[in-house]
C-alpha cells in the first residue's frame, strides 16, 4: 500500500550499513552482556517486522479483492463474520502466546545478565556530576584507592561491578556495546556490571537529560590487557610529574595561585578540591572536558581560556589569564602523565 | 399545568409545608414543541439557544460546538508552534556540531515541544473533538455542565499563552517535558523556569479534568432515549473511557507538579533524599499518571477509527462489544504499567519483571481492537476517500509503534533502548500514527459536519501521502541511530560517532512532515471558504451527528431523536423516530437513566455568562501570582471567591430556577 | 432528515434528587478526582514511610489532641447532615434553612479547632520530608475543608433569598450533603495517617 516503501528500505539498509562501524553501538557488542541484548534486539526485530507484515497484508486483503461495494449497510452476512470471529479469536491467542514467549525470553535474558558480573573482583566507583565523571577504583588498602576522571580502564576478559551514583541530578551510565544503561541517582546506589571481551577503547555518554550540558558527557571504557592495567593502576597513584621547564614551572605556581585549586586536585601537591576532575594524570588521558576535546596542547588551552564557548553552561569558570600565563599553566598541565 | 409539574414528583413535597408557606415558586409553564410546525419550532429553539451577539456575546458563549471550535483552532495553532519548535531543533541537529542555536535555547525548546504536544495540543484536540461530537452523537443539545466546559477552555487559553509568553521572554522550562528532580528542583534549577512547567500544568489538568467531568456526566445522563449501553456509538465509549483515565491520571501529575512548586517555593522536603525525600518518588507519580496519558491521547483517537471505518465498509462494527471491553481494559490497564519508564533507575529485578508482564498484556485488548477494525474492512472493498486513506496510514505506523512498544516492554532490552532515539522514534510511530492520522483523519471526515462544506479531495490525497513520506523518513531512522547510541535531548553531537548522514536524512523528512501540515491548513482554509457545499449526511454515515442539519444549528436537533440501533440512521431510514413535548422557550434537554437510557427529567442547561470567563481570568492570575509568592493562594481566594458566586448566583432565568 | 414523534415527555418532572439529577453525578465525578488525589499524597507519604527505616527522622511525635477534637466534630456533623437532607428531598423550606445554618456552623467549627492543629504536628513543613508530608497532607485537607465551608455559606445564604424554593435549590442542597460526607471520610484516613502511623514507629 505504500509505494515507496521499498525506496525506504534500500535508502534505509544504505545508511544502515553505512554507520555500522560506529564505536557506540547496541549493535556493535564488544562484551557478553551486549552480545546477549544484540541477539534479543534482533529476535524482537524479527518477529515484530513478521507481525507487522501479517497485518499489512490483513488490510491490504480488502483493497485486492473487488467485489462491488455493499449497499444496504446493516444486512450482514452472518456465516461471513462467524468465520471472521474465529479469525479473530484466533489472531487474540497468537497474540497471546507470542507475548507469553517474549516475557518469558525477557526473564531468561534479564538472568543471564545478572548472572554476568557474579565474580567482578574489581569494583569501580562511578560518581556522576554536571558534567563529568568522577572515577574511583576501589581496595582494601587505602593507599591504593584511585580518583581519576572521565576515562575508566578496565581490564578486558574480566567482569568489572560498576557502583554507580551522584552527586548533583540524575545522570545515566551508557556504554551500548558492553551493557545497557543504568541511572546513577542522589541518594541512591546502583550496581552495574561490564566485561569487555578485548581490549579496545568504548565510547559511552550520559543517558538521562541531566542540564545544559548533557550532550558533551562523554565517557570511555579502556579495556586492556590485565598486566597493562595493572601497570596502568600503578602509574596513577604516583604523585604528579614535577615540572620539567621553567615555563611548566611558572605554570604550576600560577596553577598553584589561581582559582584552580578551588576545585581541582593535583597529586603530591596543595591543590585538593574535589568538585572537579582530578588532574594528577590529566595528560594521560585521550580527551577533556568528559570526551568533548582530545587531548592536545591547543585543545588545553581552549578549554581553559573559553570553557563558555567549548562548553556552554559548564561550571567550569572562566580565569582571567594572559597570554604566557594560559601557556605556562597548559605547559604544567602537559606533562601531567 | 404548572403544580402539575411538582405534583408529578416522585419526591413531593409535604401538602401541608408547601401550601402553608405558599412560597413555593412553581414553574411557569412555557410553549411545548409538541405539534409546533417546523418553522416556528426553528424560530423558538433558535431564539432560546443562540449565543448573545457582540463580543461580550461572544465570550459568554456556552454553546459547546462554539467552544469546540475555539479549542480545536486554539489546539491547532499550538501544533503549529510546536512543529516549528521540532523544526528548529531538527536543523540544529541536521549535521554535528552545529552551532545554529546553544544548549540553552535547545533545551528550552525541547521541553516546550514536549510540553506543547502533550498539554497544549494532544489532550486538548481530543477532548475539544469529544467536546463538539458526543452531545451531537448523544443527541442532546448541551454538553452537562455547559459554564464549567467554557471555563475549561479559558483556562486552557491562560496555561498556553503563560507557557509561551514564558518563551518569549527566555523564561521557559528547560528540564524536559518530565522536569525530573533534582534537576528540577530547587538546587539546580535556579529562577523560574521550572516554576512555569510545574504551573502550566496546573492550568492544562483543571481544564483537562473538567472537561472530563462534563464528558462522563453527559455520556450517562443526556443520552437520547432509547440509547442503552449497548447501543452507545464506540466513538463515544472511547471519550467515556478516556474521560475516566483522565480523572484517575491527572491529579498524580497536579499532585507531582503541586510537590515540586512546594519544594521549590517554601522549601518543603519531599523530592530531596537529603531529608528525607526521595528522587524517584517524583518519578513514580509523574509516570503514574505519563503512561495512562498515552491512552488519553490515544483512545479518542480509536473512536474516531471505529467512527470511519463502519461509513465506508458499509457496515456497522465487527466485533462491537470486543472493541466496547478492549476499550475498558485498555483504560484500566494503562495504570498498570507506568514503572517501565522506570527500568533504568535500578528497581528490583522482580518488580520489573511484573511490570514487563503487564506491559505486554495491554498489547492484548490493542490487538483485539485492530483485528476487529481488519475483520470490518475484510467484507468488501470499502470506499477509499482521504479519511480513510489516514485510517490505512493509522494502521501502517501505529502497528509499527505498537510492536516497538512490545519491544520497550522487555527489561533487558530497555536497558539498551532506554532515553535514545529509538524511544524518540518509538512514541512519535505511536502518538502520531495512532493518534494525529485519526485525529487528521477525522478532520476530513467531520469537516463537512462542523463547516457545511467538504474538504477537498485531491489536496487531501496530497496532503496524506505528503505526510506518509515525511513522517516515515523523519521518525523510522530514528530506530536506527538510537540503535547506534545516540542519546536523547542532546543539543549536539561529534562528527566522530558518524551519525551525521543518517541525522540528515531525518531532518529532512521532518520538514517534508512539516511541509504537510501547510499543505493541511491550506486545505482546511481554502475548503471553509470554497469547499463544495454538503447536505446533512455526505458519507451516508449511520451516527446521530450526522441527522441534523450542516453545521448544526445551536440547538443541535429540532426534536431529541430516539435510538433503536447502534447505527440509528442505518436503521431508520424512512423517519427518525423523535420525542416531543420540550418547552422551547427555555433551554431544556432530556436527562435520562445510566443504563437504559429511559427520558426522566426535562432539565434546563445553562444560559451564556460571563462568569466563567472571569472565574478564569482570576483562577489564571493566581496561578501565574503564585510562581511568585505561595500567598497568592491567600490573595487570589477572593476574586475566585466573588467569580464563583457570580457564576453559581441565579439571575432570574427559568434556566436557573429548574 | 424526516422524523416521526414517537414520544412525548411533556410528563417528565423538572428536576431530581441524588442519582437522577447531573450534577450529582458532576459531584461524585469531582470526588473521584479529588479522592485520587488524597489518595496518590498518601501513598507518597507511606512510599517515604517505608523508604526510610527510621521514619518521623528523629522528629517528635505530633500532639493527637486537635485533631481527634476535629475527627470527633466531623463525625457528630453527620448526624444533621443527613436529617437536612431528608428535609431537602422533602422541598421543606424552613427545616431546610435551619439545617443549611447549622451545617455552615458545623463547618466552621472543626476550621477552628484546625488553626490548632498546625502547631500540635510539633515540626514545621521545611525540617525535614516527614513534616513537609504532615503539611501536604493537613493542608490538603483544610483546602477541601475551607472550599466547601464556604460553598455551604454561600448557598445558605441563597436559600433564604426568594431563589430558595426551588426544585433545583434543594437538589443543590442535597449535593452539599453528599459533599460534605465525602469531606468528612476523607478525613478519617488522614487522620490515622498524620496522628497514629508515626506512634507505631
Amino acid at each position: 500500500m505504500n509505494r515507496f516503501a521499498p525506496i525506504a528500505l534500500v535508502a534505509t539498509i544504505a545508511l544502515f550499513l553505512q554507520g555500522c562501524a560506529g564505536w557506540q553501538s547496541a549493535l556493535d557488542p564488544k562484551g557478553p552482556a551486549a552480545s546477549e541484548l544484540a541477539w534479543l534486539i534482533w529476535f524482537f526485530t524479527g518477529l515484530c517486522a513478521a507481525v507487522w507484515v501479517l497485518v499489512m497484508i490483513a488490510l491490504a486483503l480488502p483493497l485486492m479483492m473487488r467485489p462491488r461495494a455493499r449497499v444496504e449497510p446493516l444486512v450482514i452476512d452472518a456465516d461471513a463474520d462467524n468465520r471472521k470471529l474465529r479469525v479473530v479469536l484466533t489472531a487474540v491467542g497468537l497474540t497471546v502466546v507470542i507475548l507469553v514467549g517474549l516475557t518469558l525470553l525477557s526473564f531468561f535474558a534479564n538472568r543471564t545478565l545478572a548472572a554476568i558480573g557474579s565474580h567482578a573482583a574489581l569494583t569501580i566507583r562511578v560518581t556522576g556530576h554536571q558534567w563529568w565523571w568522577e572515577v574511583r577504583y576501589e581496595d582494601a588498602t587505602p593507599s591504593h584507592i584511585l580518583t581519576t576522571a572521565n576515562e575508566i580502564h578496565i581490564p578486558a576478559g574480566e567482569p568489572v561491578r560498576l557502583l554507580l551514583t551522584s552527586t548533583d541530578v540524575i545522570h545515566s551510565f551508557w556504554v551500548p556495546s558492553l551493557s545497557g544503561k543504568l541511572d546513577l541517582i542522589p541518594g541512591r546506589m546502583n550496581v552495574l556490571d561490564i566485561k569487555a571481551d578485548k581490549p579496545g577503547v568504548y565510547r559511552g555518554q550520559c543517558a538521562e537529560f541531566c542540564g545544559a550540558q548533557h550532550a558533551n558527557m562523554g565517557t570511555f571504557i579502556i579495556a586492556e590487557p590485565r598486566e597493562k592495567f595493572d601497570a596502568w593502576w600503578n602509574d596513577q597513584l604516583e604523585p604528579a610529574a614535577a615540572p620539567m621547564s621553567d615555563e611548566a614551572k611558572t605554570g604550576e605556581n600560577l596553577f598553584l595561585k589561581r582559582p584552580c585549586v578551588m576545585c581541582h586536585k593535583i597529586g603530591g601537591t596543595p591543590a585538593g578540591g574535589t568538585v572537579a576532575p582530578d588532574l594528577t594524570h590529566i595528560a594521560s588521558r585521550q580527551t577533556l572536558a568528559a570526551g568533548t576535546l582530545t587531548m592536545s596542547r591547543g585543545n588545553l588551552a581552549a578549554w581553559i581560556a573559553d570553557p563558555q564557548g567549548v562548553k556552554p553552561g559548564s561550571h567550569m569558570p572562566v580565569v582571567d589569564l594572559n597570554g604566557d600565563e594560559l601557556n605556562a599553566i597548559v605547559a604544567y598541565l602537559e606533562g601531567l602523565k | 399545568m404548572s403544580s402539575a409539574d411538582i405534583t408529578s414528583e416522585r419526591d413531593l413535597p409535604p401538602e401541608s409545608e408547601a401550601s402553608a408557606k405558599g412560597d413555593i415558586a412553581p414553574e411557569r409553564d412555557g410553549p411545548r414543541d409538541t405539534g409546533l410546525d417546523d418553522a416556528s419550532l426553528h424560530r423558538w429553539l433558535a431564539r432560546t439557544w443562540r449565543t448573545p451577539r457582540g463580543i461580550i456575546g461572544a465570550l459568554s458563549s456556552v454553546d459547546h460546538k462554539v467552544i469546540a471550535r475555539r479549542y480545536l483552532i486554539t489546539a491547532f495553532l499550538f501544533l503549529c508552534l510546536g512543529g516549528l519548535n521540532a523544526v528548529v531543533m531538527r536543523i540544529q541537529l541536521s549535521g554535528p556540531q552545529r552551532g545554529l542555536i546553544g544548549p540553552d535555547l535547545y533545551n528550552q525548546l525541547f521541553t516546550m515541544h514536549g510540553v506543547t504536544m502533550m498539554f497544549l495540543f494532544a489532550v486538548p484536540i481530543v477532548q475539544a473533538t469529544g467536546i463538539y461530537l458526543v452531545p451531537l452523537m448523544v443527541g442532546t443539545r448541551n454538553i452537562a455542565f455547559p459554564r464549567l466546559n467554557a471555563f475549561s477552555y479559558w483556562v486552557y487559553v491562560s496555561g498556553g499563552l503563560f507557557a509561551w509568553v514564558s518563551f518569549a521572554l527566555s523564561m521557559a522550562p528547560d528540564v524536559g517535558w518530565f522536569a525530573y528532580v533534582p534537576l528540577s528542583g530547587p538546587e539546580y534549577a535556579p529562577g523560574k523556569r521550572a516554576d512555569v512547567w510545574a504551573q502550566m500544568i496546573t492550568y492544562t489538568e483543571v481544564s483537562s479534568l473538567a472537561v472530563a467531568v462534563a464528558t462522563i456526566v453527559t455520556v450517562f445522563k443526556q443520552r437520547a432515549p432509547g440509547m442503552s449501553l449497548d447501543k452507545i456509538p464506540l466513538y463515544v465509549w472511547a471519550l467515556l473511557v478516556t474521560s475516566f483515565v483522565v480523572v484517575f491520571a491527572m491529579p498524580a501529575v497536579m499532585i507531582t507538579s503541586t510537590f515540586l512548586i512546594l519544594d521549590r517555593l517554601v522549601g518543603t522536603h519531599i523530592f530531596n533524599p537529603a531529608e528525607g525525600g526521595d528522587a524517584l518518588l517524583f518519578q513514580h507519580l509523574f509516570w503514574f499518571f505519563g503512561h495512562p496519558e498515552v491512552y488519553i491521547i490515544f483512545l479518542p483517537a480509536t473512536g474516531m477509527v471505529s467512527a470511519i471505518i463502519p461509513a465506508f465498509a458499509r457496515r456497522p462494527m465487527f466485533g462491537h462489544l470486543g472493541l466496547v471491553l478492549s476499550l475498558i481494559a485498555v483504560g484500566f490497564l494503562s495504570f498498570g504499567l507506568w514503572v517501565h519508564h522506570m527500568f533504568a533507575t535500578g528497581l528490583p529485578k522482580l518488580g520489573a519483571s511484573f511490570f514487563t508482564a503487564s506491559s505486554m498484556m495491554i498489547a492484548i485488548p490493542n490487538g483485539v481492537q485492530i483485528f476487529c477494525w481488519l475483520a470490518t474492512l475484510w467484507d468488501s472493498r470499502p470506499v477509499i476517500r482521504t479519511p480513510l486513506l489516514f485510517v490505512f496510514g493509522f494502521f501502517f505506523i501505529f502497528v509499527i509503534g505498537g510492536l516497538t512498544g512490545v519491544m520497550l516492554a522487555s527489561v533487558p532490552l530497555d536497558l539498551q533502548v532506554h532515553d535514545t532515539y529509538f524511544v524518540v522514534a518509538h512514541f512519535h510511530y505511536v502518538l502520531i500514527g495512532g493518534s494525529v492520522f485519526p485525529l487528521l483523519g477525522a478532520a476530513y471526515f467531520w469537516f463537512p459536519k462542523i463547516t457545511g462544506r467538504m474538504m477537498s479531495e485531491r489536496l487531501g490525497r496530497w496532503h496524506f501521502w505528503l505526510a506518509m513520506v515525511g513522517f516515515n523518513a523523519a521518525f523510522f531512522p530514528m530506530h536506527i541511530v538510537g540503535l547506534w547510541g545516540m542519546p536523547r535531548r542532546v543539543y549536539t553531537y561529534p562528527a566522530e560517532l558518524g551519525w551525521g548522514n543518517i541525522n540528515f536524512f531525518i531532518s529532512a523528512g521532518a520538514v517534508l512532515f512539516f511541509l504537510s501540515f501547510v499543505l493541511f491548513a491550506f486545505n482546511l482554509v481554502h475548503s471553509a471558504l470554497r469547499g463544495a457545499p454538503t447536505g446533512d449526511n455526505p458519507w451516508d454515515a449511520g451516527t446521530l451527528e450526522w441527522a441534523t442539519s450542516s453545521p448544526p444549528p445551536s440547538y443541535n436537533f429540532a426534536r431529541i431523536p430516539i435510538v433503536t440501533n447502534v447505527e440509528p440512521l442505518w436503521a431508520e431510514r424512512e423517519a427518525l423516530p423523535v420525542a416531543t413535548g420540550l418547552r422551547v422557550d427555555v433551554r431544556e434537554l432530556v436527562v435520562s437513566t445510566v443504563a437504559e437510557a429511559h427520558p426522566d427529567i426535562r432539565e434546563k442547561s445553562a444560559t451564556p455568562s460571563i462568569w466563567p470567563l472571569l472565574a478564569a481570568i482570576a483562577v489564571g492570575a493566581t496561578f501565574l501570582y503564585s510562581i511568585f509568592t505561595p500567598w497568592a493562594i491567600v490573595w487570589g481566594a477572593a476574586p475566585i471567591a466573588v467569580t464563583l458566586i457570580g457564576w453559581f448566583w441565579p439571575k432570574g432565568d427559568p434556566e436557573d430556577e429548574g | 432528515m424526516n422524523q416521526r414523534p414517537a414520544m412525548d415527555l411533556s410528563g417528565l418532572p423538572t428536576f431530581g434528587h441524588g442519582p437522577r439529577s447531573p450534577t450529582w453525578w458532576g459531584t461524585l465525578g469531582f470526588m473521584a478526582l479529588e479522592g485520587t488525589g488524597f489518595a496518590l499524597a498518601a501513598g507518597a507519604y507511606l512510599y517515604l514511610a517505608t523508604l526510610w527505616p527510621n521514619w518521623r527522622l528523629s522528629a517528635p511525635q505530633p500532639n493527637h489532641w486537635p485533631g481527634t477534637i476535629v475527627t470527633l466534630l466531623l463525625i457528630a456533623s453527620l448526624v444533621p447532615n443527613h436529617i437536612l437532607n431528608g428535609y431537602a428531598k422533602q422541598c421543606a423550606i424552613g427545616p431546610v434553612r435551619i439545617g443549611m445554618v447549622v451545617m455552615s456552623l458545623l463547618g466552621i467549627a472543626p476550621l477552628v479547632v484546625r488553626w490548632f492543629e498546625f502547631p500540635a504536628l510539633n515540626i514545621y513543613w521545611d525540617t525535614n520530608a516527614y513534616g513537609s508530608m504532615l503539611w501536604v497532607l493537613l493542608g490538603l485537607h483544610t483546602t477541601h475543608l475551607i472550599t466547601d465551608v464556604g460553598d455551604t455559606i454561600v448557598l445558605t445564604v441563597l436559600m433564604f433569598t426568594h431563589h430558595g424554593y426551588s426544585g433545583r435549590r434543594f437538589g443543590d442542597v442535597g449535593d452539599n450533603v453528599f459533599y460534605w460526607d465525602f469531606v468528612v471520610l476523607t478525613w478519617i484516613p488522614i487522620y490515622l495517617l498524620i496522628y497514629w502511623l508515626p506512634r507505631l514507629g
